[in-house]
């Protein structure tokens, strides 16, 4: 496929800003059930803020990907059937869900509303942020599923797709987490940095899983089964058209394979390698500059995955486009 | 969207190729909507090709010339440095010059048409003028064609004849170029695999029609005729020929006299027969009777003639035609013919029995009464179901005549002439053999102030026809009808500018060239023509001083001119297809029909017929002027509608509707309300003959007659096949300084005898024979993408997306062990010349052969492209890699000869010789070469556009 | 139910692109258009067609078949296009089958073509709306043309009637039978769209001479005498036994 850099940033933004999410709720979880010290709104607040700044940036670069963003309202509409709809959906949801959970802990309004048997009591942002993080997943699944879904784009359609979306967006996000918190509340950092290093391996290992198995994927559709002649040698001659199509530029990324491979290491190491040797060195020396750095670098890996990740997918509607004349 | 818009559907004929459609335009608010094959033409019944549905971006399109322009004083021809003139500047300049040289010397003046469809018009003009400096693209296209069927069985294929698909159970098609009569050809094609008929193509290249033939068998190109004779000679040694069918209509059984050192030597004998009134072909040869093993009088009723043997007629050793052809075959065996063809000997000699055994056991009798010439009525009409079709890959070579003439005389072995299932004529055809139409044969005939006496093209039947001085020197320009090419029925177009340039055999003054683009894919060796045409004399004056050129378009030959008149399209003008031009008839009868217009002309767009009558009538032309010396037509419609061969001749361009009310067809009077008819009845006449005059009308009697009486022919004779050509052995003859006609010049005798055998017979091509086959060991030739027709569409914003570029198919296995990959950039290289292009491999194309699409490739900036458009980025020609001319092959001779056939002057576009090698190219020289300075726009072109939403009414 | 769909005879079709270029005549000016060209005259001319004529090469020389090779939506059964459109856009019509879009909805997301494994959708990119072949719609059921009229474009245009078109559903249609009998059959099986339209494929005729066919009664040589045949003195049994 074409890497829309529209969706690229769309999918690396939301991605981040989700897991900045979750990592702040994580925070605010712990703190309730005093596995970590309470924090003051300040942390939670500029979190949000900063999720907030992402995922808007997210939506602004998802609008590039319209033809008609005027109309994106009616994107809403389809979601019995279409994952991009349901994503729709979800996206605007979480994101007044951030801006609340956001908005409460910025004006520090967050009433107890009930307790829990065990005597924790669940406070406004509490219940905003547990529904904050099913959103968060649910987007998590809505935009892994988007692509997970299109059962002929085989690179894309298995679970370590979702599962992948879930753990890159959230390593970034909490690296970011850790990032901020070094500067806001540096005792907390430590956690966040933990659960970022563990969750970037963990999605190093999602990754290269499918990066395993899409390396052993065998093309289900061939020209055989593409124009429907049974012969082992067929070629083509001419796609029908000389100057190119929508068909010759949205499904191919028109670099060599040398560039795919270059980029595939520069994924791996900037998304993963790097950034988990800069979240181990923030952690031992506390320097927030270091941890801001592993999330510039993680995020420009992600870049690179999310290309990478566009890029690897062989429609087969390309069998039909391979040669001018 | 459409509601309150004005819908108008106009019927016409379509003008995107040469074959002729009816269409419908469908207009919103006067803008073209969509065009749409007419279901109820006889042609294409409804249908329409890529092209045909592409007239609106022809309509429309920023190539389009829209204003008279003239040279800029100082600049370059070939600069494209113009500015627009008034039609009356145009038309008084051009009545000045031309009238100048009328007045004068005629011949000065050279008129050269492209694919043009009005070569009756612009013939007549020429004539009327008095130049015999006249020809249309026929001589670069498919003369051979013409010329090797029409001397051998009086039709040929396309607007003449072809074959009967409807009937047929075998069909070969050998070197068909799929831009020809498309449209029909498929709707025949198709029904014909349809029902189960087995299509054979035969062709170095596997594209269009091809590709879905049962059968491809590749060959070597220029070889056609090495297998045409192996099967020949497999039919005959099989005895697979129809007997009955040669006997009775060829000349097969004829005797011919076998005495070397008599002056009649290959001639037919003769006796005295009746004279009858006018005839054109007496039938006074002798046959050698098996019954009483006599010489009789061919023809006599109840004798059979021995078609083998050697008989003694009063001490002359003779033999029947049919013997001299056993003998000529006898060496051409498949096992021959698989060395020079590459066609394995096996394939030849199955596909002659699959042609022999289908012709025989599969006949068709036809319920159809008729009677015969020789008065003999027969109940049925017989088929022998086998049909070709051929084309340019026949005929674009230096042998293709006889090679056409192997065809013609398998064909006629098969008996498959004007038969069901076999070979159709279209009425005129078949006409007396050769036709009657005859150029003048002396000098003399260009005279000032004077119409030509004669016809600028005709067909010799003897060297006296030649059209030669007295010391056999040529009186054309371009040598037609001159002992170089002495049956150039179609002249030689492809050398018009190469003489003019050389002043050889004279020079000219105004060379005025129609639609064709000489200065680019219509011309041989474009790089040096292209010079030739701005060449100077040491005075500093032009070599051909002046050069108009009449055009829609801004082709690369319109940057030449130093007057442009600039044409409208098809859409825009009133137009015949007329039976006196290159007619569209049916097999069942004569079909004629009409362009109306149905769009204005765009800016000061003026149709070339308005062009001729206006220049016809200022410079007071006979046929263009009253007995008083006034302007006799008020413009081409007028001049269609009146117009008369001679005063009540009651023939004139169109045959249907005649007479005052219209009620007459084929001769009457003009009809004031003709135009109005066409229009109502689809823009076509469809004469349907009577059932018996539908076949065997060489010999049909009924048919012959009707033809006749029409004025269609002037001779009701039986047209006898050439099995053997006695026309080419009086030009043997000739040569050989026998006989009493005229003798080819000395340094021609030897060409003239080795060519005009009386009998086909195999040679290499006259460019291999000049070549080093080794260190030149692949032909190179065109192919016709059905989505273009020659030069024409690039302007055309949807069909140059389907042909950009055009790259050389090169075997795949061929390119390999040249080093090259798929997608390489190459050179291409012939003794003559070179280009760089990219090279594609292909399975489909015969190893020791390479091509590309004709005429794809564009000079930069050429027909209102940018100047970085692919088509001449990327594109190229292989025009530049032939020669117009080859030395002459006598060695040690300073001479050159037109790259042609040396019988028609066909032009040898397929007989180049390439080598291929891969080229080193850095970044930014991804570009072919040659390339030439980019053109820009000329006034009146309209902008082009980057981004276009065709919607047809938008403005309103 | 009626599922409308076009039957193409690879048997016939020789390439030629009348049913791409009178596909777009048509429906640049028609409800599907306009249809956008970008650089008509420029450097890569490039525009959105509703339809396209390859040409691929089977085999290798000598044996080699050039196919030509139409392409155009084909109306899947199981249209993958249609459940991803998130407006609603993208839609299958109960009442025929055909497949089409509703530019006024459509967003210019392309999530559509992604999920069509054929590569039938192009968007248009001056309108960003996605088009794609409509079957002519805005044709077959305009009662102010003639019924031979009321076919898609592509099907009056195609000069060998490679393009057979009607009701794949109706078992009598010309298009299911011309499936049953020629061996018609979908592209691309393994992704369960069961494409409406069909493709014809490459079908032979081959002619078997037998020896004896060689052998003929009406051999004219026979008659013009030139069938070997010994003369009287050559040497013969007769010479040699007496019985």
């Amino acid at each position: 496929m074409h890497p829309a850099f529209s969706v690229v940033f769309l999918t690396t933004l939301i991605g981040a800003g989700q897991g900045l999410f979750l990592a702040l709720f994580t925070v605010e979880s712990y703190a309730a059930f005093g596995l970590l010290p309470a924090q003051t709104n300040g942390l939670y607040a500029v979190g949000s803020a900063i999720a907030m700044v992402l995922l808007v940036l997210g939506l602004i670069a998802s609008f590039f990907h319209l033809g008609h963003p005027e109309r994106a309202w009616r994107a809403a509409t389809q979601w019995r059937t279409s994952w991009l709809s349901r994503e729709v959906i979800v996206l605007p949801a979480f994101m007044g869900t951030v801006f609340l959970y956001g908005m409460a802990h910025w004006l520090g309004i967050n009433p107890v509303l009930a307790q829990l048997p065990s005597g924790a009591p669940v406070n406004v942002t509490a219940v905003l942020g547990v529904v904050g993080t099913v959103l968060a997943f649910a987007l998590y699944v809505c935009t892994g599923m988007i692509y997970a879904c299109l059962r002929f784009l085989r690179e894309w359609h298995t679970p370590l797709t979702v599962i992948n979306y879930i753990l890159l967006g959230g390593a970034s996000g909490f690296t970011l987490a850790a990032a901020l918190a070094a500067d806001v509340a540096p005792d907390v950092m430590p956690v966040l940095a933990g659960w970022a290093l563990i969750i970037t391996a963990l999605g190093l290992i999602g990754r290269v899983a499918a990066l395993i198995r899409n390396a052993r994927l065998k093309p289900k559709s061939s020209l055989q089964t593409a124009i429907g002649i049974k012969h082992p040698k067929i070629a083509q001659k001419a796609q029908g058209m000389m100057g190119g199509a929508f068909n010759t530029r949205e499904f191919f990324h028109g670099r060599p394979g040398s560039v795919l491979r270059a980029v595939k290491w520069i994924f791996l190491l900037g998304a993963f390698a790097v950034p988990s040797v800069l979240l181990g060195l923030g952690l031992v020396s506390m320097a927030g500059d270091v941890l801001a750095f592993a999330f510039v670098v993680q995020y420009l890996g992600l870049l690179a995955e999310r290309w990478f990740f566009f890029a690897q997918a062989n429609h087969p509607q390309n069998l039909y486009y391979q040669s001018v004349a | 969207m459409t509601q309150q818009s004005v819908q108008e559907v106009k019927n016409t004929t379509c003008y995107m190729c040469a074959c002729r459609c009816g269409i419908r335009v469908h207009l919103r608010d006067g803008e073209v909507r969509y065009i749409d094959g007419n279901p109820d033409h006889p042609l294409n019944k409804g249908v329409i090709c890529a092209k045909g549905s592409s007239g609106i971006m022809k309509q429309y399109s920023p190539a389009r010339l829209t204003r008279p322009l003239k040279r800029k004083a100082g600049a370059e021809r070939g600069a494209g440095e113009f500015e627009p003139i008034s039609w009356e500047e145009a038309f008084s300049t051009l009545a000045e010059r031309l009238g100048k040289i009328r007045a004068t010397d005629p011949k000065k003046f050279a008129l050269f048409t492209g694919r043009d469809q009005m070569q009756a018009l612009t013939g007549m003009f020429a004539r009327q003028f008095g130049t015999p400096n006249y020809a249309a693209h026929g001589g670069f296209c498919s003369v051979n064609m013409a010329a090797g069927m029409i001397y051998t069985i009086g039709g040929s294929f396309w607007e003449f004849g072809g074959p009967d698909l409807d009937r047929a159970k075998l069909f070969v098609m050998i070197g068909t170029a799929e831009d020809h009569h498309s449209n029909p050809l498929k709707i025949a094609l198709s029904k014909f695999k349809r029902d189960g008929g087995r299509f054979v193509s035969i062709n170095p290249v596997r594209t269009g029609y091809s590709a879905i033939a049962d059968e491809w068998v590749p060959i070597r190109p220029g070889t056609d005729g090495a297998f045409l004779l192996a099967v020949i000679h497999e039919i005959i040694q099989k005895g697979l020929y129809d007997r009955d069918f040669l006997v009775q209509y060829s000349n097969a059984g004829e005797l011919v006299n076998c005495d070397e050192a008599s002056d009649e030597f290959g001639m037919f004998l003769r006796t005295e027969v009746p004279e009858e009134e006018a005839c054109y072909d007496p039938q006074d040869k002798l046959w050698w009777d098996r019954k009483t093993n006599k010489p009789v009088v061919t023809h006599a009723e109840g004798v059979d003639p021995c078609l083998l043997g050697e008989f003694k007629l009063n001490g002359t050793p003779v033999k029947p035609s049919f013997q001299l052809l056993y003998e000529r075959v006898k060496d051409y065996t498949p096992e021959w013919a698989e060395g020079v063809t590459g066609i394995p000997a096996d394939t030849i000699r199955r596909l002659a029995y699959e042609m022999g055994v289908t012709a025989r056991d599969q006949r068709i009798e036809l319920p159809i009464a008729w009677t015969d010439s020789w008065g003999k009525e027969h109940d049925t009409v017989t088929g022998n179901p086998v049909a070709f079709h051929a084309m340019r890959g026949l005929a674009a070579h230096s042998n293709g005549f006889q090679t056409i003439r192997a065809l013609a005389i398998l064909m006629s072995l098969l008996g498959t002439i004007d038969r069901p299932g076999g070979f159709r004529h279209k009425v005129p055809f078949p006409r007396p053999i050769p036709p009657c139409a005859r150029t003048p044969n002396h000098p003399n005939a260009v005279q000032p102030n004077k119409p030509l006496d004669g016809m600028a093209l005709g067909w010799p039947a003897d060297p006296d026809d030649l059209f030669v001085d007295e010391n056999g020197g040529p009186v054309r320009l371009d040598k037609g009808f001159s002992w170089e090419y002495p049956l150039s029925v179609h002249g030689l177009m492809h050398n018009a500018i190469t003489n003019a340039w050389r002043g050889d055999p004279y020079k000219i003054d105004t060379l005025l060239i129609f639609m064709a683009n000489m200065a680019w894919n219509s011309t041989m060796n474009a790089v040096e023509v292209r010079k030739m045409l701005n060449d100077k004399d040491e005075n500093g004056e032009y070599k051909i001083p002046f050069i108009v050129v009449a055009d829609a378009f801004q082709s690369e030959m319109t940057a030449f001119a130093d007057l442009i008149l600039p044409d409208t399209t098809y859409l825009e003008r009133h137009d015949v297809m007329s039976i006196l031009d290159r007619p569209i008839s049916e097999f069942d009868g004569p079909v004629d029909s009409v362009r109306i217009p149905v769009v204005p002309p765009t800016g000061e767009c003026k149709p070339f017929q308005e062009v001729l009558i206006e220049l016809g009538s200022r410079l007071k032309l006979p046929a263009f002027t009253t007995k008083d010396g006034q302007r006799k037509y008020r413009d081409y419609p007028d001049f269609i509608v009146n117009y008369e061969t001679e005063p009540g001749s009651g023939i004139g361009f169109l045959a249907g509707w005649r007479g005052k009310g219209g009620e007459k067809s084929l001769r009457g009077e003009p009809n004031p309300n003709q135009w109005e008819m066409y229009a109502k009845n689809n823009c076509v006449f469809h004469y349907e003959l009577p059932k018996s005059y539908q076949y065997m009308r060489n010999w049909n009697q009924g048919y012959l007659e009707w033809s006749q009486r029409n004025r269609i022919t002037r001779y009701a004779e039986p047209i006898l096949i050439n099995i053997y050509s006695e026309v080419l052995m009086r030009f043997r003859q000739a040569a050989q300084g026998k006989g009493f006609s005229r003798k080819p010049p000395a340094h021609l005798a030897k060409r003239v005898e080795t060519f005009f055998d009386p009998l086909p017979f195999y040679y290499d091509t006259l460019e291999a024979q000049v070549s080093d086959k080794h260190k030149y060991p692949l032909a190179a030739i065109t192919q016709r993408p059905m989505a273009m027709y020659h030069s024409w569409d690039s302007q055309n914003a949807w069909l140059r997306q389907i042909h950009a570029h055009n790259l050389l198919y090169v075997n795949a296995h061929t390119a390999r062990v040249n080093g090259i990959e798929d997608g390489d950039w190459i050179w291409v290289e012939s003794q003559w010349g070179k280009v760089k292009c990219m090279a594609k491999h292909s399975e489909a194309v015969e190893p020791g052969t390479v091509w590309t699409w004709n005429a794809i490739g564009k000079a930069a900036g050429a027909w209102g492209l940018t100047p970085d458009a692919n088509e001449s980025q990327q594109g190229f020609l292989l025009n530049h890699l032939i020669s117009e001319e080859l030395p002459a092959c006598e060695r040690g001779v300073d001479r050159r000869v037109s790259n042609s056939d040396p019988i028609t002057g066909q032009a040898a576009w397929y007989d180049v010789r390439v080598r291929i090698y891969k080229a080193e190219v850095g970044a930014g020289e991804t570009v072919t070469e040659p390339q030439f300075a980019p053109l820009k726009p000329y006034p009146g072109q309209t902008e082009r556009k980057s981004i276009w939403n065709y919607f047809a009414g938008a403005k309103k | 139910m009626t599922q409308l769909a076009l039957v193409i005879d690879l048997n016939v079709c020789v390439g030629c692109h009348a049913c791409v270029t009178n596909c777009k005549e048509w429906n640049t000016s028609g409800e599907a258009g306009p249809l956008v060209d970008q650089n008509p005259y420029g450097k890569d001319p490039t525009g959105t067609f509703f339809n396209r004529v390859q040409t691929f090469e089977v085999g290798e020389f000598p044996n080699t078949e050039t196919v030509h090779f139409p392409k155009s939506c084909l109306h899947c059964e199981e249209p993958p296009c249609v459940p991803v459109c998130p407006t609603g856009a993208s839609y299958k019509r109960k009442e025929d089958g055909i497949v089409l879009v509703d530019y006024d909805k459509c967003i210019g997301c392309k999530y559509c073509s992604w999920a069509c494994p054929y590569g039938a959708r192009e968007i248009d990119e001056h309108q960003k709306v996605m088009k794609k072949c409509t079957l002519c719609v805005d044709r077959i059921y305009d009662t102010t043309m003639t019924a031979e009229e009321r076919r898609p474009a592509c099907v009056r245009a195609c000069p060998t009637s490679a393009r057979l078109f009607g009701d794949i559903h109706d078992p009598e249609s010309e298009v299911s039978k011309a499936i049953r009998e020629a061996g018609g059959y979908q592209l691309m099986p393994e992704w369960g769209t069961n494409p409406a339209n069909h493709y014809l494929p490459r079908r032979k005729t081959k002619l078997r001479i037998r020896e004896d066919e060689l052998e003929r009664a009406d051999n004219p040589l026979k008659i013009d005498q030139q069938l070997p045949k010994p003369g009287k003195a050559e040497p013969s049994l007769d010479d040699v036994t007496s019985w």
